[in-house]
């Protein structure tokens, strides 16, 4: 009674009395709950319902733990059914006052997600998973920004600052550990920033060091910058941020040198490095029935591996084909349909006669601890041309990763360095009709087996084998419309019922839902600024310097071993020493 | 507790009747009762009562009262002519028990004892009124009292509270949300208090 008529009284005396509850963070109490559905938390009267807001941060006070969870619901209760049959002087400020937090109040469904030791600043319990609830009449707080540092850490090389929790200024970090150990899933509809969530995780795959990336870059939005058709921009691309660590590999010269970029390798690939497995993957793109498409497997027993699609390309016409159909006794018109359709492969200007070495000069480049972008050029429009360069080029880094895995494990060698393969429109590898076939597929089942994971970046997950999508260890997504693709996401994931809400609820821009290994609980980000000045200066800076200029509030941060003041050329003579130390 | 100044003036009349829930006292002068819902103070130790009854009647009962003025034009003429009249009746109260005090702090809850009878009944100061009623817990004891006039005591108890206190409007708010806090299972009834209450 006391504290209520308190906080009431405060709330009287000025329009915006609201705010005193707002700053100490104060909800509310515990009423009713349970660990599945969640914790119901009657608002104070002082709080008003259009304050909080779904997916923000909540903390309890149990009596032994304090929970750490987020906001699921928010509904409006009241304590007599009569209420909304009843004529009410709502007319008089008096009267509607007193009913407000009162009679009719607000309720928040938190969902505790983890516990956190009861005294702050004790470091030695870390947060851990919840397995219990608040009891009744626990009070309930707006999470601080202490809490949020303590619950995902603080910027540092391990964690990388991704965002901002919802209304809340204070730093985000995933870790980048967890992150890169098991595939990574980047979701939402198109237009929602998975492509600058895309490119801050690479950024923060990058500046941990922990692994190489591979990205097969069909719009060309990675390497040398792409644009922000919202804002109009160019914004930067990884090649441009961290010109030494990354290397860009081009299928298309041409259109390369036209957007202003200086790939560092051209890649070409021979007619005798594409498989049957490949010609099976572009099954559905080249529309191929399975008889076509598996009779290149008869054509490569017949001219022999690598061989076969140069020799049975250069078949001068159909009567050709059906004396060779004849021969190796296939269907004349699916090894016809086969021919017609393979000979559209020929517009491909990087497909050439004799062997490219593509993949051996990207396994070279990805050794040295470089990051890799395949800009697709004129070609990425060309779904084919993605399929084949991606998962020809993978299958290949894929066997050289397990050879040298398993000469590492009988004594013969390095670990591979860990990659990560980020490939976009994944549903068409990924599909259930599909991914059983493709390197993907194997990559995503096998985890990190071989020290390879994937990054997916997809609109449809629903498309997605959901075999694959449960590999997915972590997953970061964007606003999803269609009920089958939330539904697909939030497959497998513990309180996906509530998070449904938080999920269907994202704003179109710059939000994401993050879930999974690299964070202890789900949570919503204001993604983090790309595409500024200063943005790139934070992001290039890297955490250590960012946190030690943050902390003494001045430019000069002497005390850091490595000046900001670095040149590109520098910093190139400094990790090529570093590498060599290894 | 007990101011020196204006103590005399303030006792209205002594306690004739009394019980757990609520005493009655006959006031020293006809009509002199304190209003509805106004807050006395009688016994050792101290007994708060809220004004819920004021009555005036013969004080021998077997004698009904007979109309007088037929023949006179004014109320006052009808006085002058029967200058017994005001010896005959007596203004009594009932007042509901709403606390005690024990070592100059409140109880808002019935005390193990009604006052004495001939205990004197005084009207509070503004400033014990407003001291009393710092807590409302003394709410409970006015709604459930099974008065009939429940709601109309605790409308006049509150507005009359209201005025004691510094911050009259204030006050009320919280008042209000204490009413509601009470009353959350009967809307109907806590609006209609809300109404007599409202500034």
């Amino acid at each position: 009674m006391t504290d209520e008529s308190s906080d009431g009284l405060s709330a009287h005396n000025s329009t915006s009395g609201l705010n005193n509850n707002d700053a100490q963070g104060f909800l509310g109490v515990v009423v009713e709950g349970s660990l599945t559905q969640g914790v119901e938390v009657r608002l104070d009267p002082g709080t008003s319902v259009e304050n909080v807001k779904v997916g923000t941060f909540v903390t309890i006070q149990g009596s032994q733990y304090r929970f750490f969870g987020v906001a699921t619901d928010i509904a409006l209760g009241n304590s007599d059914q009569r209420l909304k049959h009843l004529p009410l002087d709502l007319g008089d400020p008096f009267i509607s006052q007193a009913l407000l937090g009162t009679v009719a109040y607000g309720t928040v469904s938190v969902l505790p997600n983890l516990v956190m030791p009861l005294v702050r600043g004790d470091d030695e319990a870390a947060p851990s998973a919840a397995k219990t609830i608040p009891p009744q009449f626990s009070l309930a707080y707006s999470a601080s920004e202490a809490d949020v540092a303590t619950v995902f850490g603080q910027e540092d090389d391990r964690h990388f600052w991704i965002g901002s929790p919802l209304d809340m200024e204070s730093k985000l970090c995933i870790n980048l550990d967890e992150l890169v150990k098991r595939s990574i899933g980047v979701f939402g509809k198109s237009g929602t920033g998975k492509t600058f969530l895309t490119r801050l995780l690479l950024v923060g795959i990058l500046q941990s060091g922990q692994a190489s990336s591979l990205i097969f870059d069909m719009h060309n939005e990675y390497g040398h910058g792409g644009r922000d058709s919202d804002r109009g921009i160019m914004v930067k691309g990884l090649k441009q941020l961290f010109p030494s660590q990354v290397s860009t590999f081009t299928l298309d010269e041409d259109s390369s040198r036209r957007r202003g970029s200086t790939p560092d390798e051209v890649v070409r690939i021979g007619y005798g490095e594409i498989e049957p497995e490949d010609i099976e993957l572009l099954r559905e793109t080249l529309n191929l029935s399975d008889v076509a498409a598996s009779s290149a497997f008869n054509l490569e027993q017949k001219f022999g591996p690598g061989k076969w699609m140069e020799a049975f390309l250069d078949l001068e016409d159909r009567a050709a084909v059906f004396d060779l159909a004849a021969e190796i006794q296939v269907q004349p018109n699916a090894l016809g349909s086969l021919y017609n359709r393979l000979t559209r492969l020929r517009r491909f200007g990087f497909l050439v006669k004799e062997s490219g070495r593509a993949a051996a000069r990207i396994i070279e480049h990805l050794e040295r601890g470089k990051h890799v972008v395949l800009e697709f050029g004129r070609y990425g429009d060309d779904l084919t041309a993605y399929i084949l360069v991606s998962n020809l080029l993978s299958r290949r880094i894929h066997d050289a990763y397990v050879r040298q895995k398993e000469e590492a494990e009988g004594g013969a060698g390095k670990e591979p360095r860990p990659l990560v393969l980020v490939i976009e429109e994944a549903h068409k590898f990924l599909s259930p009709s599909v991914a059983p076939q493709t390197i993907f597929g194997t990559i995503a089942r096998e985890l990190r087996k071989y020290n390879v994971t994937l990054m997916v970046i997809d609109q449809r997950p629903s498309v997605i084998s959901s075999e694959v999508m449960s590999q997915v260890g972590t997953r970061l997504t964007c606003a999803l419309d269609d009920e089958r693709d939330i539904e697909a996401v939030l497959a497998g994931t513990s309180g996906s019922r509530q998070l449904r809400g938080v999920l269907a609820r994202l704003e179109p821009k710059q939000q994401a839902l993050i879930f999974g290994h690299a964070l202890p609980m789900p949570v919503v980000v204001h993604t983090r600024e790309y595409g500024s000045a200063e943005s790139y200066t934070l992001l290039t800076r890297g955490p250590m310097r960012e946190s030690a200029a943050g902390n003494d509030g001045s430019p000069d941060a002497a005390e850091t071993p490595e000046t900001p003041t670095e040149t590109p050329e520098q910093r190139l003579e400094r990790e090529v020493a570093e590498l060599f130390q290894q | 507790m007990v101011d020196g100044d204006g103590l005399m003036s303030r006792k209205i009349g002594e306690v004739v009747a009394a019980a757990s829930t609520s005493f009655v006292a006959q006031c020293y002068e006809l009509y002199a009762a304190p209003p509805l819902g106004s807050f006395v103070r009688t016994g050792t130790p101290a007994v708060y009562g809220i004004v819920y009854q004021v009555t005036t009647e013969p004080m021998d009962s077997t004698r009904p009262v007979l109309a007088r003025g037929e023949g006179v034009e004014t109320e006052e003429e009808l006085q002058r002519n029967n200058p017994q009249l005001s010896r005959l009746f007596t203004t009594r109260f009932e007042a509901l028990i709403a606390g005690f005090s024990v070592d100059d702090s409140f109880k808002q809850y019935l005390p193990p004892l009604p006052p004495a009878v001939h205990s004197f009944a005084y009207t509070c100061t503004p400033d014990e009124v407003a001291r009393f009623t710092a807590s409302l817990e003394f709410l409970p004891l006015l709604l459930n009292s099974g008065l009939p006039v429940a709601d109309e005591l605790a409308g006049a108890c509150l507005r009359g509270a209201a005025t004691a206190q510094g911050d009259g409007s204030a006050f009320l708010f919280r008042a209000s949300r204490a009413l509601a806090g009470q009353l959350s299972g009967d809307v109907p009834r806590l609006t209609a208090i809300l109404r007599r209450v409202a500034p």
